[in-house]
């Protein structure tokens, strides 16, 4: 049965004009409002016309998660909001630059995890590596978790981007 | 063509100009200096000079809720801006459209904590539609145009545009309005059709249909309310509407209910409670109108018509959501009912009239009289008879028991002439508000139904209207308490009455006098129309002051947390007690 308190999670996407204070509209709605971030990216798009993409990762009742979206859209400068949670398929994907430090049979463990998780070393001293690796969420906090043991210092994560499959634009 | 080059305190000026803009609200200080200086040169645009930034705001609202137009306020940076955000949030929770110009300190100063400075667009924005800080005066026609054009479209609300002095120094190209389209903002004012037909059929097969409307209608414009009264009549239907609803549909229609919600009519909220369809336009099932949510009409099938597509399923779940302008959504739906011609169910449609004038038979805005001393409730109803012959009656109110006497026992037939602050619920609106719709309609009798506590607020509004000459009239209602606050305390903190009795309150006969007016005061019901004839025909401001029963509580009310079907009726309900023939309240 439909369960209206059921809590999903959604990914949105968010074109907006690129101008002062539109980031902050956006976060100052879900603090205001309540909502919940999961995470959220953001960056310029397209330079030419000053447009933006915001993809936030949010969680809510079916009837919150549709309160964000019309809220959403009610801000002036966003363009279009699309739930890419259920408008079809989309694929989603994170990076994070994780700096592992250790010595001897820890970072050659460390780097046999990374070739397994495909990750790349990106910066190398004689005791420390930072791992570049790209996927979806779950992969990332399985890599970080098994780092744990073997000298993870630092990770620093872009939050989500999402975009849908298909030959449709948003 | 090569657009005009000027100041830009001069295109802020002329943009006015062009937006059709004649009166404007403010206060100067260092940072809109050069916007004053040019308003010191025209005389095109008046200005009303306020006794703080909060009373331009109000003012402006008063003058754009009675006159359908945009109002305008200007303030200087840090406190002129600070001081105006309370009439932004106001503006914003009643849909009020404004564009507040604010001064800023020069773009290079910014972020520098310099003398008078503070982040306004960063305060502002949550109690905004929209603001701008404008950094080019380049931008800055632009930017005008822009923020008229948010304010007034859509679901309306105030837009603030900062400018730093530099801006208002500097040159750049002046626009017309005509030149500018927002990149954008374009709201859906045009309901779908298929809902519409959808919405049709599901009224046309109503058993127990009400209308429940609201704010939205009287935004839409004068002919939504002449729509919404055609529809009605055409149906047949039962109509409520909300606080801010009043006068979209004439009070004084036998299908009127009243008003719905915490203090609204027995009637009103029953058929709420019972309905099998509801129409909702224009509303948005505020908490004070809902009640407890889950016991809120939990057998109807609802149709809800809003501009705002946020406001539909916000708080209920509705079976049919209308995105689009009220007045379009309702010629529509006329329309729609016309081509089908449709029916009613009479006989169900009867037994439902039967059953709302069962509830009605209650007469649950009944109250005791005493010869002794003057009810609120007779106050109030002595005002309304006393002007309803008249033809241009304006009322604010500030906020608390008298507001929600006003809003029972005054009848409105027209929409535009009931101004009152209903979802921020802002002691000190009233007057400064009379003032701004004394300003739009320079004939009209305006009449600012108070209590006095809310008066003391913004007070000082006096002087301005002091300084225009304007006749507005300050009815108080006056018991000393801040009524809706000690009534609470009655009902839910047994009776402590904890900072809610005014002491020391000046004598408003003498303030009155003071402040270049007429001081009058009713101290006995023999004294009251009296003094409500003698207000009416002086033709300066007015304050009467009206000593009422200091311990009159506001009813019928729902409780906080209670159903529409939940009532308290009187003041013998307060122990829950069951109602009975001897607990209403009786002339």
């Amino acid at each position: 049965m439909y369960d209206s308190n059921l809590v999903e999670k959604h990914t949105i996407a968010v074109l907006v004009d690129n101008e002062p204070g539109v980031l902050a509209r956006v976060i100052g709605l879900f603090s205001g409002r309540g909502y919940n971030i999961e995470s959220l990216t953001v960056a310029e798009t397209d330079p030419s016309c000053r447009r933006s993409r915001i993809t936030i990762v949010t969680s809510g009742t079916p009837m919150i998660i549709e309160q964000i979206k019309a809220q959403l859209n009610r801000l002036v400068p966003v363009h279009k909001v699309s739930d890419l949670t259920v408008e079809g398929e989309y694929v989603d994907r994170e990076m994070a630059l994780i700096k592992v430090r250790g010595k001897g049979e820890h970072r050659v463990e460390a780097l046999r995890i990374a070739d397994i998780f495909r990750a790349r070393v990106v910066d190398s001293t004689n005791e420390s590596f930072v791992f570049e690796i790209v996927g979806k969420t779950g992969k990332l906090d399985a890599f970080i978790k098994l780092m744990q043991a073997l000298g993870l210092v630092d990770v620093a994560r872009t939050g989500v981007v999402a975009i849908g499959r298909g030959v449709d634009a948003l | 063509m090569a657009y005009e080059q000027m100041t830009g305190a001069k295109i802020l000026i002329r943009a006015l100009i062009d937006q059709g803009v004649t009166d404007v609200f403010g206060y100067p200080g260092g940072a809109i200096l050069p916007v004053y200086d040019e308003l010191h040169q025209q005389n095109q645009i008046r200005h009303i000079l306020v006794r703080q930034e909060g009373g331009a705001v109000h003012g402006a609202e008063g003058y754009a809720r009675s006159s359908g137009q945009v109002g305008v306020v200007i303030v200087t940076s840090g406190p002129g801006a600070t001081n105006a955000v309370t009439g932004l949030a106001d503006a914003l929770m009643d849909s009020v459209p404004l564009v507040c110009f604010s001064g800023q300190v020069p773009t290079h100063l910014i972020g520098n904590d310099a003398f008078q400075e503070c982040d306004t667009t960063g305060i502002t924005r949550p109690v905004t539609k929209h603001n701008y800080l404008v950094k080019k005066t380049e931008d800055l026609a632009r930017t005008i145009h822009e923020a008229f054009y948010v304010a007034r479209s859509g679901r309306p609300g105030p837009v603030l545009v900062d400018l730093p002095k530099d801006v208002q120094l500097g040159t750049g190209a002046y626009m017309p309005p005509e030149d500018i389209s927002h990149k954008t903002y374009r709201p859906v004012v045009k309901g779908k059709a298929t809902d519409i037909e959808r919405a049709v059929e599901l009224m046309a097969g109503a058993k127990r249909p009400i209308f429940y409307c609201g704010g939205g209608v009287i935004n839409s414009g004068p002919r939504a309310s002449e729509l919404l009264t055609r529809l009605v009549r055409m149906t047949g239907y039962p109509t409520t509407l909300t606080l801010m609803g009043l006068g979209a549909f004439p009070a004084s229609d036998p299908q009127f209910l009243g008003m719905l919600g915490m203090h609204g009519t027995y009637e009103a909220n029953m058929a709420m409670h019972d309905c099998d369809v509801m129409i909702a336009i224009g509303s948005r099932f505020d908490d004070r109108v809902t009640g407890r949510l889950d016991a809120f009409s939990p057998g109807s099938k609802k149709i809800h018509v809003d501009i705002d597509p946020s406001s539909i399923n916000k708080n209920v779940m509705v079976d049919i959501g209308i995105v689009g302008d009220v007045a379009n959504v309702l010629e529509d739906m006329i329309a729609a009912w016309e081509r089908r011609k449709a029916t009613p169910d009479r006989r169900a449609l009867d037994d439902w009239w039967q059953q709302i004038n069962a509830w009605r038979a209650r007469k649950c805005l009944n109250f005791l009289q005493d010869p002794k001393v003057i009810k609120p409730q007779q106050a109030i109803r002595r005002l309304y008879e006393l002007t309803r012959d008249r033809d241009e009656v304006f009322i604010t109110t500030e906020v608390g028991q008298h507001q929600m006497w006003a809003a029972q026992h005054f009848g409105f037939d027209k929409p535009n002439r009931w101004m009152t602050s209903g979802g921020l619920g802002t002691m000190g609106y009233g007057l400064p508000s009379a003032m701004g719709v004394q300003l739009a309609h320079p004939g009209a009798l305006v009449v600012d139904i108070a209590g006095e506590a809310s008066i003391m607020m913004n007070i000082q509004e006096m002087s301005t209207i002091a300084q225009y000459q304007l006749p507005v009239k300050v009815f108080i209602l006056n018991n000393e308490y801040m009524g809706m606050v000690r009534q609470w305390q009655e009902l839910l903190h047994g009776s402590r009455y904890s900072q809610s009795y005014m002491a020391s309150l000046p004598d408003f006969v003498k303030l009155a006098d003071a402040f270049g007016g007429v001081g009058l005061r009713a101290e006995r019901p023999d004294q009251l129309d009296d003094v409500i004839r003698e207000m009416i025909e002086t033709p300066r401001c007015v304050i009467a002051d009206i000593l009422v029963d200091k311990a009159e509580n506001c009813f019928p009310m729902i409780p906080s947390g209670a159903a529409h079907n939940e009532m308290l009726m009187g003041p013998a309900d307060k122990a829950e007690q069951p109602i009975s023939e001897n607990g209403m309240v009786l002339v």
